[in-house]
């Protein structure tokens, strides 16, 4: 068997990407941003999942069930983080006087109205989350599909929250074709989903990428590789002080995205580690908490 | 290679124990080259019958954006360590990158840093290829380097580790000098060609950034140490016969904030150890060939 000649010619080989969906720039050579509240924008996002019991959608979303129906195990650990882990960061956030996002699924908004209640009480923002952990999107989903998904979930969580939210965050980060215009379309000013930056930059059809570093985050450090919460502690801290540092140098605000899972982080055992991070971040004149609109807000209008 | 060969032949077997002593230039006992890949990944590839290039259906938006990562932040910040600690690149280049980002390239090639070919995109792979389809790839890849950066290639890591049987015979045909793709060996070793000759420089999948993450997932400061035992080693047993280390990295992975700053603290420990050559890949494999000499076959 031989390939055929079309796979050796390359259509799209030309400066710039092989798509249109936004520009290369560097993040090194773009003009310094400023942040109000110190050179590093710490970002805590909280994700807010409901698995069914019952997976569905084009993929399956991480963290979802894993043994045949019904899987107890899977379904009430995750649970777990709403009923207790989120409240127990709640807690912590609290304590260290910082704010966060919350990216919820719709049916999180509906189902446990109190959380919802308490996050906003916090201070906190709440960034859409597609519908529930079946709600995820890819290109085998037709546009017609996507849209009403999105505009679901949206619809829910307006109604549910009292108020629209200006971020969306797709479920492992996974989009389609169509999503940046849908997302567009739906009055959104902001997605968390693409990770190849670590400033906020715009899209083609306006729509502004926060990036939400995947590999910054506690299902990535401690459920995929298998680190403990202390290692991951360290890591933030590693993280944090290099981008102090080059911020100073570089003369320009940086970014720390912290993604955290309740049912993950919110262990008894793991989130006195999370905690003791916040409290010594804290205390750093560099650090400014800042939640996504935030960040947003601070790097739109310097553009 | 011997075709469907159990064992494809591809070198001798040569003992660890006994072999003529190496000598690096100032009496050093361990060359260390550092492998930045430069890559150029396809958001939506042709599907090629045995591989599939994403996990997800185009736009694999995770697996895209973390590589372009590298292209907009973190090559950077990874070249920048290693100015600062005096390790040269030796680059692994997607040759499509020239295309596709030439500010990245142009960069490289600044830093004084040697290009081989890593293909012209990860995407494509090498299974199955036609003689004349990789005949193609091989001359696309000189020309390219060449226009873009006045080097002329020498070596080659097959993009995606893919090949064909035919793929170090055409290598050696094109005149390159040596090959990454073979681990069997901690020294440069000579490859059985058909005509002319070939090296393989050691490259290594062991302590590259991707297994050291994503195979054995290390925290950045277990790898930094894994890079510090490893140097360590192999630069004692190269007062024997002199060694090769070599670091491959991939900036979208070693350039994260939370990785970046325990390796600039691996290279430092080498760089001040005194018993280090850190060189470009063409500088070992030549002060090897001037020592073994052409190739008896």
């Amino acid at each position: 068997m031989t390939l055929p000649d079309s796979y050796t010619q390359y259509r799209k080989r030309r400066e710039g990407y092989d798509h249109e969906l936004y520009r290369w720039s560097n993040m090194h050579t773009r003009p310094p941003v400023e942040w109000p509240g110190g050179s590093v924008a710490v970002w805590l996002c909280v994700s807010l999942e409901w698995f069914p019991i019952t997976p569905g959608g084009p993929f399956k979303a991480p963290g979802h069930m894993v043994t045949p129906y019904p899987d107890y195990r899977h379904y009430t650990a995750r649970d777990y983080g709403n009923r207790v882990g989120a409240w127990r960061m709640l807690e912590a956030f609290e304590r260290a006087g910082v704010t966060a996002s919350f990216a919820a699924n719709a049916a999180v908004a509906e189902r446990y109205p109190e959380l919802i209640a308490a996050v906003q009480a916090g201070g906190h923002e709440i960034i859409a989350y597609s519908t529930d952990m079946n709600g995820t999107i890819d290109s085998t989903l037709s546009e017609a599909d996507e849209r009403a998904l999105i505009g679901d979930a949206m619809g829910r969580l307006e109604r549910a929250t009292g108020a629209r939210p200006k971020g969306w965050l797709s479920i492992a980060r996974q989009q389609s074709w169509h999503t940046l215009d849908i997302l567009k379309d739906e009055g959104l000013s902001y997605c968390c989903d693409w990770v190849n930056d670590e400033l906020p930059y715009r899209f083609e059809n306006g729509l502004i990428d926060l990036p939400l570093n995947h590999e910054l985050s506690d299902r990535q450090i401690i459920t995929v590789q298998q680190k403990g919460a202390d290692s991951w502690a360290e890591s933030m801290r590693d993280a944090f002080e290099w981008l102090v540092a080059e911020a100073a140098r570089e003369g320009s605000g940086r970014m720390l995205p912290i993604h955290l899972t309740p049912y993950i982080m919110g262990l008894p055992y793991r989130i006195g580690a999370l905690e003791c991070l916040l409290a010594d971040l804290a205390q750093r004149a560099e650090a400014w908490f800042a939640r996504g609109e935030d960040i947003v807000s601070a790097w739109e209008s310097q553009q | 290679m011997q075709e469907g060969a159990p064992d494809p032949g591809l070198y001798d077997y040569q003992p660890y124990q006994g072999r003529p002593k190496i000598e690096w230039p100032g009496g050093k006992s361990v060359a260390v080259w550092v492998a930045p890949n430069l890559e150029y990944y396809e958001i939506d590839p042709p599907i090629h019958p045995k591989r599939n290039p994403w996990p997800h259906p185009a736009p694999s938006v995770v697996g895209y954006s973390h590589r372009d990562h590298s292209n907009r932040v973190s090559h950077w910040r990874m070249a920048e360590v290693m100015s600062k600690h005096g390790f040269p690149g030796s680059v692994s280049l997607s040759v499509a990158l020239c295309q596709h980002h030439p500010e990245v390239v142009a960069d490289a090639n600044a830093r004084d840093w040697e290009f081989f070919s890593h293909g012209i995109y990860n995407t494509r792979y090498s299974y199955d290829m036609t003689e004349a389809q990789e005949r193609a790839i091989i001359e696309d890849s000189i020309k390219t380097v060449e226009n873009a950066t006045g080097q002329r290639i020498r070596g080659w890591l097959a993009p995606a580790l893919t090949h064909t049987p035919r793929t170090l015979d055409l290598l050696a045909e094109y005149g390159l000098d040596y090959t990454c793709d073979l681990y069997h060996d901690d020294q440069v070793q000579e490859v059985n060609v058909a005509k002319g000759r070939l090296a393989s420089i050691p490259y290594s999948l062991e302590v590259n950034d991707h297994y050291g993450f994503f195979v054995y997932n290390m925290s950045g400061r277990e790898y930094a140490e894994t890079l510090v035992r490893q140097f360590e080693r192999l630069a004692e047993e190269g007062e024997r016969s002199g060694t090769v280390m070599c670091i491959p990295l991939h900036a979208y992975l070693i350039g994260q904030p939370h990785r970046i700053g325990p390796f600039e603290e691996a290279l430092e420990h080498i760089a001040k150890d005194g018993r280090a050559w850190i060189a470009r890949a063409g500088e070992i494999v030549d002060a090897w060939r001037d020592q073994v000499g052409r190739a008896q076959r």
